[in-house]
């Protein structure tokens, strides 16, 4: 098949634990949090105090500026307290939290369609950004920001991505399933903003029952394709995809918008239709709960707010004697450990696996000297040289790194640390290098001012 | 014939150059303010560049030009000063040498690990990976990112915590700039009294990850007679404006987290 991009690997994919399980509803019970940062821009402003009461679908933080986004509440309750809490990311950061009263007191019922058929552009932006959507990925982008290019005539590509190329997830598969024709509307509303753009579904050839779901949905629609793609890891990034699908590759320093093109998950499209269609904010959505290590896998439309450790009892817990040794949200490869279950799910959050064996442990007990074999060069999607790079970053060259190498492209995929026989940790090194380049160049860029 | 012929070419040559050498030596010469010289050989001469200045060199241009003060180099403290002050002809404000430390005391012994961090063994890409590392999310993390960034040997992890040496330390700062959790401060070198805790955590939350942490109680704001040490943010802070150093601070306090004063503390370096 000819569906893909260069570069790329090919994990155990470990999606068989939970690939046919349905999407089940799980209710929380007690204490939510809702952090006020859970996209990319600046954080919201809390909109509620200690002692309000609230409801589902209510807006407890306010977008602070355009590239922001809302928050919402997703149970009826009474606010706790607005402080700092740990989140998924390992920092402290302003949350709402919220003592769940268990009744699900719901701002507006969300289950009747109101009418869409004239709907202006403005109002369907207007829309997505009253319901605090953002890209539901794992990045975590505005969407209303993505969607408001400078040119919406020169889109010619909208790509719902619909890959889920990490391992072990396996919630937006089962979405695309159940959920074919939200998708389908939610797309060609998306295609109203842009008058000469064409819908693809991006989906992975390993999810056949997806794409048949999605083919039968897109039946007789003009301007909407499902493009089944070859499954590998590193097709559902955005550069990948928009390689695959409009055969253009473009440097880190521009947006797809420039080339033409705008990527959205399968569910950050659902979303939209909910918004659009139904009114209903993001408060929910679909999550993975997987690893060898749990008692019952599955796929969950879990809310907002209720830590990991609340979704993994309600679930059935852990194996019997089972201990996990790392518990990895969004995906192994791609996705980042986490330090406690008690964190709070957000919007981003697709997935958590909860595994037996450390891979990286594994990894570093047979770490040796690099080889020069150039494996990692050969699957780097970006055509990047990692073996070069590391050398770079070893001695401490971050000029080299990042003039000669073009070590700012680099994605961070992680397919060159995956492919590498003398197990070296490249990715940690080059995001580390990223990090001390982009903050040196803010020192510098402070040192104008 | 010969020889006389080598000779004259050799003079001609020799004169030809000699009168290059005055030439360009004249044309070229650059003036040199000859206080810059002196003054450079005041200075330590180790480049750290912890007065803000590219190396000794470049300090040197600076304090004979004005744009640094006399006794801008922190590494040579008092005795450098009064020398470059009396070739600058002016009276040296004599500042004090300042020394790092550390405010963690964060020990194998006292707190753990946490989220099994495995990966490149450095503090500031360990926070990069998300996780906490360490129970206390303050703490030292002990991979010794400061270690590395010291031109003097002088910080190094012991029981999984950077411990400075003050006789080695010249105050230079490059081992703060390199803490991703801003843990380590320059306070000048006389003054031993110091918290080594940057938690601000409240008191159970800290009794829970760490035995040794400053828990805020207040018992050093109260006993101090001096209002020299206050907790805010759950944190004591001391004021060394107004701090006498007599240690009643750190006699009271209950988890034993501020150093006490000159005498005793020199007792406990390690040699």
């Amino acid at each position: 098949m000819n569906n893909t991009f260069r570069g790329g690997i090919h994990p155990e994919t470990h999606k068989s634990l939970t690939r046919d399980l349905p999407l089940r509803p799980v209710e929380a019970k007690g204490e939510m949090v809702f952090p006020l940062l859970q996209h990319i821009g600046k954080p919201a402003l809390p909109l509620v105090k200690k002692g309000d009461a609230v409801l589902v679908g209510q807006r407890i933080g306010e977008a602070d500026g355009f590239v922001s986004a809302h928050v919402i509440s997703s149970v009826s309750g009474k606010v706790k307290a607005v402080e700092k809490r740990r989140v998924q990311n390992g920092q402290m950061t302003e949350c709402v939290v919220i003592e769940n009263d268990g009744s699900y007191t719901s701002l507006e019922p969300y289950d009747s369609r109101y009418d869409v058929s004239h709907i202006t552009g403005e109002e369907i932006l207007r829309r997505i950004r009253d319901a605090g959507i953002i890209g539901l990925g794992g990045a975590g982008f505005p969407t209303h920001v993505k969607l408001s290019p400078k040119d919406p005539s020169a889109i010619r590509f909208l790509i719902a991505n619909g890959s889920e190329c990490e391992p072990y997830l396996t919630c937006t598969d089962q979405l695309m399933r159940t959920e074919s024709a939200a998708i389908v509307e939610g797309l060609e509303l998306m295609l109203r903003l842009f008058p000469n753009a064409r819908g693809v579904i991006c989906i992975e050839d390993n999810k056949p029952e997806a794409i048949a779901a999605m083919q039968a949905a897109v039946a007789g629609r003009q301007k909407l394709s499902v493009l089944p793609c070859k499954a590998k890891y590193g097709q559902g990034g955005e550069k990948m995809l928009i390689e695959t699908v409009a055969g253009i590759f473009y440097p880190a320093s521009m947006l797809p918008a420039d080339v033409g093109c705008i990527v959205q998950n399968v569910c950050t499209i659902y979303a939209i239709e909910r918004a659009v269609v139904y009114h209903e904010p993001l408060y929910r959505h679909v999550f993975t709960l997987t690893g060898d290590t749990v008692a019952s896998p599955g796929n969950f439309i879990v809310r907002d707010g209720m830590s990991f450790a609340e979704l993994l009892e309600a679930a059935g817990g852990l194996k019997e004697g089972a201990c996990p040794r790392k518990a990895i949200v969004g995906g192994p490869v791609m996705g980042m450990a986490i330090s406690s279950l008690s964190v709070p799910i957000q919007k981003t959050s697709s997935g958590v696996a909860l595994v037996s064996v450390d891979e990286s442990e594994v990894g570093q007990s047979k770490m040796t000297a690099c080889l020069r074999c150039g494996r990692c060069a050969t699957v780097c999607p970006v055509g990047l040289t990692p073996q070069m790079m590391a050398d770079a970053v070893s001695v401490g060259d971050l000029e080299r790194y990042e003039k000669k190498l073009y070590g700012l492209e680099c994605l961070a995929c992680g397919c060159c640390g995956f492919i590498c026989p003398a197990k070296r940790p490249l990715v940690q090194m080059f995001l580390s290098a990223k990090a001390e380049i982009l903050s040196r160049k803010r020192a510098q860029a402070g040192g104008k001012k | 014939m010969i020889v006389f012929l080598t000779t004259l070419v050799i003079a001609v040559v020799g004169a030809a150059v000699g009168f290059g050498l005055v030439y360009t030596g004249k044309k070229f010469h650059v003036e040199v303010d000859e206080r810059e010289t002196a003054v450079r050989e005041c200075l330590p001469g180790n480049n750290c560049g912890a007065c803000g200045f590219a190396g000794c060199d470049a300090m040197a241009a600076a304090i004979v030009s004005g744009a640094a003060p006399v006794n801008g180099c922190p590494v040579g403290g008092a005795p450098v000063a009064s020398r470059i002050a009396q070739i600058m002809g002016t009276m040296a404000d004599v500042k004090e040498r300042n020394v790092a430390f550390v405010q963690c005391k964060g020990s194998c012994k006292v707190t753990r690990n946490q989220g099994n961090y495995i990966g490149v063994q450095d503090c500031r890409t360990a926070v990069l990976s998300g996780l906490t590392v360490t129970e206390c999310s303050y703490g030292c993390l002990g991979f010794g990112s400061c270690v590395v960034a010291c031109p003097h040997d002088a910080i190094h992890v012991r029981d999984g915590v950077s411990v400075v040496d003050p006789r080695k330390c010249i105050g230079c700062g490059l081992c703060a700039k390199a803490c991703p959790r801003k843990l380590i401060v320059l306070i000048p070198e006389s003054r031993h009294v110091a918290v080594q805790c940057s938690n601000r955590d409240k008191g159970p939350i800290v009794k829970k990850v760490c035995s040794a942490g400053c828990i805020g109680c207040g018992m050093c704001q109260r006993t101090c007679e001096h209002d020299a040490i206050r907790v805010t943010d759950n944190l004591a802070c001391v004021a060394y404006e107004n701090c006498v150093q007599c240690g009643a601070c750190a006699e009271k306090c209950p988890v034993k987290v501020i150093t006490l004063p000159l005498g005793q503390v020199k007792k406990n370096i390690p040699a």
